[in-house]
């Protein structure tokens, strides 16, 4: 098991590898998104029961949850890939870390827009300043920073070792968002899902939620691999195969 | 005289020979106070209500604004290329550059900072826990800025990349900070507050050096 981990992660070294690869995995992501965010998204908006007290208004939580989790798992995995590349300089790892930057912004920036249309009927107003939404508008920030930061230096490969460890300073900041709730317990209603205890959300309403929350990371899966395959493109662009992949006919 | 004390001494000495170095982020400070009243209202009672926060707010600007010089020099001039090649631990060198800049910046503000809140009427029991509050969180304010002044260090024009990348990870500390002193005037507790502002600066005090170092080194590259 350890050494076929290693295996694939040597092998995850070479562009040209991932590049073959991944047209074969892409279908294996792309499909089951789009079935799970359909049926999630169906079951969800059209037969999942209202809420007794805040009515049809709560569904936009199918949106709203997943996208959320999802803009701060993405920032810690684009951390990591930025630590990958700082300890062991490879290149893939950069090209994801900066794949993944737009798209978790796009969904911390999907996030609290639901979280504004959800809040005007619920909590009178678009916007409070209350901690787990400054917190979120504070993880949008720090991905406009490590953005800018990745286009920033002289040198692709300076932007992206900025950027990474920008990433890792920040990441810091994630144990913060996660626990905002419970530390200053404002206005955002705590945490329905837990992990360890039993989830307070009624079992109809919750069963599309967590479908959407998988097709939402499959969704995410499949678009770091079309960025990715991109980015490999775009970085290899000067070596032989891509060359032969893009004009077969020029070959000698 | 090992290389990090003649480092600290020399940038000392710099900033002295330099008052504009120290006295510079001191009178932006004064200016931003001085735009609240003028904006918003000068009535007494608004005033010290808001004084807290405005006080903090300026306070973060200033340190924001003397932080692009932070390693520029070093940078441009070769003493960073002779650092690294002395052998000593960028490590102690970030730690030494930090101690100076909060000298210069973060310990004139904390000290001055109690006088100006009296412009800004500040309840009167909450003037220890804003030179508190500033003593401990200044130098995080540094710390994390002396991460985004070695990062942006070779970027020309990198005074506004510096803010775009650092002011997020300042909120934290403003929203303690501030609230230290938000509470101390309405008579409450703010133990709380200033212990979360000493435990974030245990945390930077050991890990942002590690961060500073690493950015540095980029700029060998170039």
């Amino acid at each position: 098991m350890w050494e076929a981990l290693k295996r694939l992660y040597h092998r995850m070294g070479s562009p040209k590898w991932f590049y073959e690869i991944s047209a074969v995995w892409l279908p294996w992501f792309a499909i089951p998104a789009a079935l799970f965010l359909i049926v999630g998204a169906v079951w969800g908006l059209a037969f999942a029961p209202a809420d007794y007290q805040q009515g049809n208004s709560f569904r936009i939580i199918y949106i709203h949850v997943p996208t959320a989790i999802l803009a701060q798992s993405a920032y810690a995995m684009m951390a990591i890939s930025g630590a990958i590349f700082l300890i062991w300089r490879m290149k893939m790892a950069a090209w994801v870390a900066a794949s993944i930057a737009p798209i978790g912004a796009s969904f911390c920036f999907v996030a609290l827009i639901t979280g504004a249309i959800w809040g005007k009927p619920t909590w009178g107003t678009w916007w409070v300043w209350d901690a787990r939404l400054t917190s979120m508008l504070l993880l949008l920030f720090l991905y406009f920073g490590v953005m800018a930061l990745q286009k920033a230096m002289d040198t692709e490969e300076n932007s992206a070792k900025a950027g990474a460890i920008l990433s890792l300073v920040g990441l810091v900041n994630i144990p913060i968002i996660k626990y905002s709730v419970e530390w200053w317990n404002t206005l955002h209603q705590p945490a329905t899902l837990k992990l360890t205890e039993e989830s307070t959300m009624a079992m109809e309403m919750l069963i599309p939620l967590l479908i959407m929350i998988v097709g939402f990371y499959l969704l995410f899966a499949t678009l770091i691999f079309m960025r990715t395959r991109n980015h490999v493109l775009w970085h290899e662009r000067k070596k032989n195969w891509v060359k032969k992949l893009i004009q077969p006919e020029a070959e000698k | 005289m090992s290389l990090v004390t003649a480092t600290i001494k020399r940038d000392l000495v710099i900033a002295a020979r330099n008052p504009g170095e120290w006295l510079n982020p001191l009178m932006f400070f004064l200016m931003v106070l001085a735009l609240f009243p003028l904006a918003v209202d000068p009535d007494p009672k608004f005033l010290s209500k808001i004084a807290a926060g405005v006080v903090w707010v300026a306070a973060l600007l200033a340190t924001l604004l003397s932080l692009d010089a932070l390693f520029k020099a070093d940078v441009e001039d070769g003493t960073l290329e002779q650092w690294l090649a002395s052998g000593e631990s960028l490590f102690a060198m970030a730690l030494g550059k930090v101690f100076v800049h909060w000298c210069i910046s973060g310990l004139p503000l904390t000290l001055v900072a109690p006088l100006l809140a009296l412009m800004m009427n500040l309840p009167e029991n909450a003037y220890s826990a804003l030179f508190f509050s500033l003593l401990l969180g200044t130098p995080i304010l540094s710390l994390l800025g002396a991460v985004g002044a070695a990062l942006t260090a070779g970027v020309r024009s990198g005074g506004l990349l510096l803010s775009l990348v650092i002011l997020p990870l300042y909120i934290p500390i403003l929203i303690f900070g501030a609230s230290a002193v938000y509470h101390a005037g309405i008579g409450m507790e703010y133990a709380g507050q200033l212990g979360f502002l000493g435990s974030f600066l245990c945390i930077s005090l050991t890990l942002t050096p590690f961060a500073v170092a690493g950015a540095l080194k980029l700029n060998l590259s170039r």
